[in-house]
C-alpha cells in the first residue's frame, strides 16, 4: 500500500510522459504479485470500487474530528479525499501497512452495511499518504494523471513485449491479470484471451507537402474521411463487441449496431448515426455516445450505423498481412452481405493526380466530410502510426486572428517559459477569450513570446501572467483550428476543436484582429462539431 | 498589571508601553525586539534593535552594517522597568522567543517556531507564563507534518529514479536552505550540494558558526557544462524557478520544500514535480502539543489561521484570543 501509495504521487505530479512510463515500470519491477497487478487494474481503470460514497465518507472523519474544525479544513483543502486522509486522528499504527491486494480484496467483498467500519478500520491502520490512495480506491475517483494505453505500454516495456499484443488480449483479461503477469515476466502468453478480442488499429499520419513529392498517385487508393468515430466491429462466435480506437468497448450504447452485427470477423469503420434519412452531424451522433444504455426513442431517431473502411478479419482468417487492395476487395464482398440499412462501404474516390485529388477535397460532397485517407495499396494492416502507409489529408484548418491575453508557465523542460496561451477577440470593446494553445511555434518563436509575456506583464495570479492587450499594443497570433461550436460552458459562446498557434503576427496590430460575431458565423462553416 | 497594560497589538505590531518598544514590528520605530531574521519579521530602519547575536549578524548580512542606529544582544536584561528574556525557538539559527515580564506577569512571544528536529538550530524551550503568544502559519488540523527525514528520503528516492535529472529544489534562503543541506548530509548525502547565488551568504554564515554543511559549490554553470548537473541536487530560492537561470539544467525536475506541499492544489499552483513537507513552522499537533505543554493563563494568536486555534482553544476551555497583526507571510523567507 505504501509504495502504491508513493506511485500515486508521483504520477499525479510528473508532468513528463517518458518519466511516467519509467515510475510504472519500476513499480512493476518492484512490487511482488498480485499487488503489481491491483497497481495495473487502478491504472487502467479496471479497479471502479464504490465501497463508499463521500458523503459517508465525510460523516466518518467529521465524527471523529469537531464539526467546525472539519469544515474550516475542508474549506481549505478543498479536496474530500486529501481532507479526509489528513485530519483523520492518529499516525496509523506503526506496522507495516496491509498489502495493496489484501486491501483491495476486502473493499470488493464489503457489503453495504460493513464497509463504513471496514474503511474506518483501515484509515486508523494507515498513515496520511496511504490513507489518501485508499479514499481515492475506495470511492471509485481514482485518477491519477496517467491513461490506461500509458499504464499498458508501461508494462509492455517492462516485460519486453509490444504494448499491441496487451491491447489485444486486454479484453480477456482479468486483475489482477495472473496469466499476463506470468506471461511477461517469461511465461507463455496467454492462449486467445477471451472472445471478441479488439486489434490495435492503424492509424494515419497527416499528408504533408514532402509526403505529396515523394508519393506516387498511382500506387494509392483515396476515401472520404468521414466525422464521426472510429471503431472496429468484432463478431466472434455468438461475442459481438464494439471497440474505440483506444480499445474502449461501447457495445452497451449501440446495442441497435450490434444487433446488425451477424457476421464472423472484425471490421473497421467509422461510426455514424442517421439522421432525417442523411448521414447526421458529429452532434446528432454525440447524443449518442457516452451512455450506458440507449433509449428506443433516441435509437428509432438516430440509428447507429457503420461505414467500413477495412477488414481485419474474415471468419477465422486474419486479414491484416494481405495488401489494401486485397483487403479492400474482401470488404466488398463482406460488406454486400450484410444489412445494407447498418452498413456500407465508404466509397472510394477515383484521382490521377494530388492537384485533381485536392481540387475534390476542398469542395467534398458531404458536410459530414472532413477530408480523404490515402492508403497505399499494398500496405498491410499495421498497428499503430507508422509513417508512409496511410495518410490523412484534411480540409484546410479554419484561421483567425487572435490576441494573445494570458500566459502560464509550462511544465517539464518548458517549465521556465511560458508557453500556454490564451488568446481573445474583439467583444465590442473588449477581449473575450476564446481557446488556448500551447504549440505550434517553434523553440525560437517560444522564447520571444516569453520574453514578450515578461516584458508586458500586468498582473500575476501563481503560474499565469495576464499582458498587455490594447487595440494599439499587443501581440496578435494567428490561431489555426479544426472546427468551432457553440458553447454554453465558455463565456465567449465558442469551443474551439484543436487550436494551434499558425504564425505570429508582430506585424499586426491588436485592433485589426477578428471579432466575436466573425467566430460565431463561422460556426456554420465550421461545423457543428465540439 | 492586566496583559493588555504590558503588551498589546497596535498597527505597527506588539507594543509594550511600560519599557516603550515593539516586537518584530513591521515599520521601522524607535526601540524594537526582534525574534528572528526572516524579512517580515526584521525590517531594516529601527532606531535600537535588540535581539540574539545571530538575528543581528542575519540583519547585517541583509540589510548591511548599518541597518539600525543601535544593537544590543544580551540573552537578558531590563528596559524601562521590564524585564526582557531571550529562548530558542527552533524556527532557525538565532531563532528566539521573547519573554516580557513586568508587576509578576509574564508574556511570552513565541515569534514562529517548531518542534520538529532541526540540526542547524537550538531547540525550542518551553518558558512558563501567563500569556502565550502563539504563531497559527499551520493552525489547521489537515497540517500535519511528518518526519523530515522520511521526507529527504522521498527526495532521495526521485534521485535514484531519475538519476539524468537535475534535482532543483526551492528553499528559501534563511534556514530552509541550510536545513535542507543538513538533514540530506544526516541522511549520508556526501555529493557536493550547488547553490544558487542568492544563498551564499546565508550558508557560509552558518558553516561559520559551526554548523556542518559538506561541500558546497555554486550552481553557476557556464554553457555547455549543463550535464554535470544531472543527478544531483541543486538549491534555489522558488523566483529562480520561473527565472531564465532555471534554463541551464537538464531536464529539470522542481522540488519545492516547504509546508504548504502537503495540500496537493498548493504543490500544483507551485508547479511542484516533488513536493517535500518539510517545514520551520509547527504542524497542527506541534501547536496544541505547545500549549498544553506550557499551559499558559491566556493564548494570543496571531498570524496565520487564527481561526480553527481559536476553535480548538474553546474546545479545550482554555481563554484565547486573536491579534490580527498585519505584515506576516504565510511562509516567509
Ligand atoms: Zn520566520
Amino acid at each position: 500500500m505504501r509504495a502504491f501509495a508513493a506511485l500515486m504521487d508521483r504520477l499525479a505530479f510528473t508532468p513528463g510522459r517518458k518519466e511516467k512510463l519509467r515510475a510504472i515500470r519500476l513499480h512493476l519491477d518492484r512490487t511482488p504479485d498480485p499487488c503489481r497487478g491491483w497497481a495495473l487494474a487502478a491504472l487502467t481503470g479496471g479497479l471502479e470500487l464504490r465501497t463508499v460514497t463521500p458523503a459517508l465518507l465525510r460523516r466518518l472523519a467529521a465524527e471523529r474530528t469537531d464539526e467546525a474544525l472539519f469544515a474550516l479544513s475542508y474549506d481549505y483543502v478543498g479536496d474530500l479525499a486529501e481532507t479526509v486522509s489528513l485530519i483523520w486522528p492518529g499516525e496509523g499504527d506503526g506496522a507495516e501497512p496491509p498489502r495493496l491486494s489484501d486491501v483491495v480484496e476486502k473493499l470488493r467483498r464489503a457489503g453495504r452495511a460493513e464497509a463504513p467500519a471496514l474503511v474506518s478500520g483501515l484509515l486508523d491502520r494507515l498513515a496520511p499518504p496511504e490513507r489518501y490512495a485508499l479514499v481515492k480506491l475506495a470511492t471509485g475517483g481514482l485518477r491519477v494523471g496517467v491513461s490506461a494505453r500509458l499504464a499498458k505500454q508501461a508494462a509492455a516495456e517492462w516485460g519486453g513485449v509490444e504494448a499491441a499484443e496487451i491491447e489485444e488480449l486486454w479484453h480477456g483479461l482479468a486483475p489482477p491479470y495472473p496469466e499476463l503477469f506470468a506471461w511477461l515476466t517469461g511465461g507463455e502468453k496467454p492462449a486467445a484471451a477471451g472472445r471478441a478480442p479488439f486489434r490495435p488499429v492503424m492509424l494515419a499520419t497527416p499528408f504533408e507537402a514532402r509526403d505529396r513529392e515523394a508519393a506516387e498517385p498511382a500506387d494509392f487508393a483515396a476515401e472520404w474521411k468521414w466525422d464521426g468515430v472510429r471503431v472496429q466491429a468484432v463478431s466472434d462466435r455468438g461475442e459481438r463487441r464494439l471497440y474505440t480506437r483506444t480499445g474502449e468497448d461501447i457495445s452497451p450504447a449501440f446495442p441497435d449496431l450490434v444487433a446488425a452485427m451477424a457476421f464472423e470477423g472484425a471490421l473497421d469503420g467509422e461510426l455514424l448515426v442517421r439522421a432525417e434519412g442523411d448521414v447526421g452531424a458529429f452532434n446528432d451522433l454525440q447524443q449518442r455516445l457516452n451512455r450506458k444504455t440507449a433509449p428506443k426513442a433516441l435509437m428509432a431517431r438516430l440509428p447507429a450505423v457503420l461505414r467500413a473502411y477495412d477488414i481485419l478479419r474474415a471468419g477465422a482468417e486474419d486479414l491484416r498481412p494481405c495488401g489494401y487492395a486485397e483487403r479492400r476487395e474482401r470488404l466488398g464482398a463482406f460488406v454486400a452481405a450484410l444489412d445494407p440499412e447498418r452498413f456500407d462501404l465508404s466509397p472510394e474516390i477515383p484521382f490521377e493526380s494530388w492537384e485533381a485529388l485536392d481540387t475534390l477535397r476542398s469542395a467534398p460532397p458531404h458536410p459530414a466530410i472532413e477530408g480523404v485517407m490515402l492508403k497505399r495499396l499494398e500496405s498491410p494492416y499495421l498497428a499503430g502510426r507508422p509513417k508512409g502507409p496511410w495518410f490523412k489529408w484534411k480540409r484546410e484548418p479554419h484561421l483567425i486572428d487572435a490576441v494573445l491575453m494570458y500566459a502560464q508557465r509550462g511544465h517539464g523542460k518548458r517549465s521556465s517559459f511560458y508557453s500556454d496561451y490564451t488568446f481573445g477577440v474583439w467583444d465590442g470593446e473588449t477581449l473575450a477569450p476564446v481557446g488556448k494553445a500551447y504549440f505550434g511555434f517553434t523553440d525560437e518563436e517560444l522564447k520571444k513570446i516569453d520574453r514578450f509575456v515578461r516584458a508586458n506583464t500586468v498582473e500575476r495570479f501563481g503560474p499565469v501572467r495576464s499582458v498587455r492587450a490594447e487595440p494599439d499594443f499587443g501581440l496578435v497570433l494567428e490561431v489555426a483550428f479544426e472546427g468551432l461550436a457553440a458553447s454554453s460552458r465558455h463565456r465567449s459562446g465558442v469551443a474551439m476543436r484543436f487550436p494551434r498557434i499558425a504564425r505570429l503576427r508582430w506585424d499586426k496590430p491588436p485592433r485589426e484582429a477578428d471579432r466575436l460575431e466573425t467566430l460565431k458565423a463561422m460556426i456554420e462553416t465550421a461545423g457543428p462539431r465540439t | 498589571m492586566r496583559p493588555d497594560d504590558l503588551l498589546h497589538p497596535t498597527p505597527e505590531g506588539l507594543y509594550c508601553p511600560v519599557g516603550d518598544f515593539h516586537i518584530d514590528p513591521s515599520r521601522p520605530v524607535r526601540r524594537a525586539l526582534i525574534t528572528h531574521g526572516h524579512a517580515d519579521h526584521a525590517r531594516a530602519g529601527h532606531g535600537a534593535v535588540w535581539a540574539t547575536p545571530e538575528t543581528l549578524e542575519i540583519m547585517a548580512i541583509r540589510y548591511g552594517e548599518g541597518f539600525a542606529a543601535e544593537r544590543r544582544s544580551d540573552a537578558k536584561g531590563e528596559i524601562g522597568g521590564v524585564r526582557v528574556s531571550f529562548h530558542p525557538a527552533g524556527h532557525v539559527l538565532g531563532s528566539a522567543q521573547i519573554a516580557v515580564e513586568a508587576g509578576g506577569l509574564r508574556i511570552v512571544a513565541a515569534g514562529d517556531y517548531k518542534r520538529a528536529f532541526d540540526p542547524t538550530c537550538a531547540a525550542f524551550e518551553p518558558v512558563p507564563c501567563d500569556v502565550f503568544i502563539t504563531e497559527a502559519t499551520f493552525g489547521l488540523p489537515v497540517f500535519r507534518h511528518p518526519d523530515p527525514m522520511a521526507e529527504i528520503g522521498r527526495l532521495l528516492a526521485s534521485l535514484r529514479d531519475f538519476p539524468e535529472r537535475a534535482h532543483l529544489v526551492g528553499v528559501y534562503a534563511l534556514g530552509k536552505a541550510q536545513r535542507l543541506i543538513a538533514l540530506l548530509r544526516a541522511a549520508g548525502w556526501e555529493r557536493p550540494v550547488y547553490i544558487h547565488g542568492a544563498l551564499r551568504k546565508l550558508c557560509d554564515y552558518y558553516v561559520c558558526r559551526g554548523i556542518d554543511l559538506g561541500p558546497l559549490e555554486d550552481a553557476t554553470a557556464e554553457k555547455g557544462a549543463a550535464a554535470r548537473y544531472a543527478g544531483e541536487v541543486v538549491l534555489a530560492p522558488p523566483s529562480a524557478f520561473g527565472a531564465t537561470w532555471a534554463r541551464r539544467f537538464p531536464d529539470p525536475l522542481f522540488a519545492f520544500a516547504s509546508g504548504w506541499m502537503q495540500v496537493r492544489a498548493r504543490a500544483r499552483q507551485r508547479g511542484a514535480e516533488l513536493g517535500l513537507v518539510i517545514s520551520d513552522h509547527c504542524d497542527w499537533a506541534g501547536l496544541t502539543e505547545t500549549i498544553r505543554e506550557i499551559d499558559p493563563g491566556e493564548v494570543w494568536i496571531t498570524h496565520g489561521r487564527e481561526e480553527a486555534l481559536m476553535r480548538w482553544c474553546e474546545i479545550e476551555g482554555r481563554a484565547a484570543r486573536p491579534l490580527h497583526l498585519v505584515g506576516y507571510e504565510d511562509e516567509p523567507e
